[in-house]
């Protein structure tokens, strides 16, 4: 399941992609992008093409422009039973979290959320889905064995975009929706959209300001290393319930659960409910005044030390590594 | 009117251990709280009741100690509470509970909101408010951050026909009308809850919570449990740590700077990947 925002295809379709490559290739069939919306760039549709798509399946009508889960499912159970398909993965993204449980009800078939591993059981022909529960404390491998399709979210950033190539062949279908599989009872309204860049989901590099900052008319100094590392900016639950910053950048147990490549928390203490929403995160660094903090316990890399002296310094040298480097 | 909460009751984060045999939760002998998140469902039923009218019911489904769930929630001001419990249930996967929950709420009729946590703490996958939507063939809203019913007139016992809702998703939040009835997912920032009160808790132990069991309600036993479930644990293992943190003391001018530059070159060789 490819995603579109404004008919431009979205970077985690290409990640699922590279995922659906390998389990094609393990169960020799073979791998379709199904696409839904409105008027979606054609050069988009191609690119799935060269990134591993045997053939893309794009539905599109005005009314699949933005998700709405009533007429995604219905599409989507309209393709399921066409096509009865063996495996459907999606994004873990708001979209696919809400729409995989709705259809693979109706369809009766199993769904495992938000996985980090996807394989195929030799003996079996199973697919074999590991996810991160309990916060990320504990691994769970779940089968279907029974029931078809197999369904899972996959979590964004947790593989690579599969590579382009240029000479590779398929088929664009284009189909259109039927009226009846087009209502919705919901209606989309507006879009404000954060005022914030980068979304934290989808950033490689995030940085974390806890309460170590002391207090809100400290965070620029916070933002200033993201802008400069070209990072997102997130928060520990402390600094969002004190209002220095909005919700939406909160990280952990009641916030998002992030996994980008790397992660600088500063003056971040590490409580396990934080732990919960990033401790998958590739390359983990911490600073903190605090040589037991627990965040060290998670991390690759910490700086013992106050952040009111590294803060600067570390901005500095950033600013003209950067510089030098272009 | 009718808001019906989906509770659930959870190990406390600290204390969660798992059956690595069955791949379940070990619910025994474990602190057990309400769902953190699902405390923002609670308190934003009662906030639509407080403005609107109406009965809020809160439902859980799992073992019989979950029924002190259900208390706190009727001490926080809840009308009713719905334990629904039985050994033929124990070990569904998220498709059951949605089966087994909707069914519940079939049962109860005539509401215009099911309200769900997020995700719950322990499975922590979000699948069982869209999954309780489905099964009733209702819209759903997840990631609900703010909510509002725009033509409720105070006059008429009734809530109007449609809900204003804004959704939290990766790029911003989305603005939704949504014809009631429907099920919504709530966020955090949708309300802050609050404290069960000492008048509530007198009468939530005087209250009595019905235990619904597969004779109370119209399951088919053989999609339900450990066996009706389509998906299975097959397998419990911790990821292995591998980290081994590198540490760093940075006191003073020299040091601040080495240690600047030791996370300097972690970043250069991330963007030369
Ligand atoms: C149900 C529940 C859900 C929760 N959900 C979340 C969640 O989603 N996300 C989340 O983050 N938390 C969550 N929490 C809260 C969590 O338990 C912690 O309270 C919170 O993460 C702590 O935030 P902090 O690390 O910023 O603050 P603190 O714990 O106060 O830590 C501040 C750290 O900064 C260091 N420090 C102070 N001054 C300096 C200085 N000058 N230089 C360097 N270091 C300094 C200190 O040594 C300390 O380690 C949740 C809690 C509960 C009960
Ligand atoms: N056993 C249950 N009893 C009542 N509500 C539940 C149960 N399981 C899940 N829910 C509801 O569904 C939400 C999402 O749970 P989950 O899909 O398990 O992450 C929770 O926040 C609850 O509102």
């Amino acid at each position: 399941m490819a995603e579109q925002k404004d008919g431009r295809v979205q970077r985690i379709s290409h990640e699922l992609l590279s995922r659906g490559l390998e389990l094609a290739e393990k169960r020799n069939c073979k791998l379709s992008a199904v696409i839904f919306g409105h008027s979606i760039k054609t050069n988009d549709l191609e690119e799935l093409i060269e990134r591993g798509a045997d053939e893309v399946i794009a539905m599109e009508a005005a009314e699949l422009e933005h998700f709405l889960v009533e007429p995604y499912a219905a599409c989507m159970l309209k393709l399921i039973g066409q096509y009865r398909p063996e495996i459907i993965i999606a994004g873990a993204t708001s979209t696919g979290r809400t729409l995989m449980p709705y259809v693979a009800v109706k369809a009766h078939a199993g769904l495992t959320a938000d996985c980090t591993g996807l394989d195929i059981e030799k003996e079996t022909n199973n697919l074999l889905q590991t996810r991160p529960a309990i916060g990320g404390n504990i691994m769970a491998t779940i089968k279907t064995p029974k029931f078809r399709p197999q369904m899972s979210t996959v979590r964004p950033r947790s593989t690579k975009p599969a590579p382009r190539q240029r000479n590779r062949k398929g088929k664009i279908i284009r189909l259109v929706a039927s009226k009846e599989s087009l209502n919705s009872r919901i209606v989309r309204m507006d879009f404000i959209a954060n005022e914030e860049e980068q979304s934290l989901g989808e950033a490689d590099i995030v940085v974390v300001v806890g309460r170590g900052i002391k207090r809100a008319e400290n965070i620029p100094l916070v933002r200033e290393l993201a802008d400069s590392l070209g990072a997102a900016l997130g928060a520990s639950r402390d600094v969002i319930d004190r209002g220095w910053l909005s919700y939406p950048h909160q990280v952990g147990l009641s916030g998002q659960t992030i996994s980008p490549k790397l992660y600088i928390g500063i003056g971040v203490s590490g409580a396990i409910q934080h732990l919960a929403g990033m401790q998958t995160a590739e390359i983990i660094v911490a600073v903190n005044r605090d040589p037991n903090a627990q965040i060290f316990k998670v991390a690759d890399f910490g700086i013992v030390g106050d952040l009111f002296e590294v803060l600067p310094v570390l901005t500095e040298h950033i600013k003209q590594t950067i510089n030098n480097d272009r | 009117m009718r808001i019906i909460v989906a509770i659930k009751q959870v190990p406390e984060t600290k204390s969660v251990k798992m059956d690595e045999k069955t791949g379940t939760v070990i619910r025994e002998g474990v602190e057990a709280i309400i769902n953190p998140l699902d405390l923002y469902a609670i308190e934003t039923a009662l906030r639509l009741r407080e403005k609107h009218g109406g009965e809020v019911i809160g439902i859980s489904m799992g073992p019989s100690k979950a029924i002190t769930a259900l208390r706190e929630a009727i001490a926080m001001g809840f009308d009713s509470g719905i334990l629904i419990s039985d050994s033929a249930f124990a070990g569904s996967d998220t498709w059951a509970t949605s089966y087994i929950l909707a069914e519940a709420i079939k049962r109860i009729g005539d509401f215009s909101l099911v309200i769900c946590g997020e995700r719950a703490t322990d499975g922590d996958t979000g699948q069982v408010g869209p999954g309780i939507a489905s099964f009733l063939d209702l819209p759903v809203a997840s990631y609900v951050s703010k909510i509002q019913i725009p033509n409720f007139k105070s006059q008429i016992s009734d809530w109007g026909t449609t809900l204003r809702v804004e959704r939290l998703i990766e790029d911003g939040y989305e603005a939704l009308s949504c014809s009631l009835p429907c099920v919504i997912t709530v966020v955090k920032e949708v309300s802050i809850p609050r404290l069960p009160t000492l008048r509530g808790k007198q009468r939530a132990k005087r209250t009595e919570i019905p235990v619904w069991g597969r004779d109370d309600l119209d399951v088919d036993l053989s999609k339900v449990g450990v066996n009706g479930s389509p998906t299975r644990v097959v397998k419990i293992f911790r990821p292995k740590v591998t980290r081994q943190c590198e540490k760093v003391l940075a006191k003073d001018d020299e040091s601040i700077k080495e240690a600047v530059d030791k996370l300097a070159h972690l970043y250069l060789r991330l963007l030369c990947r």
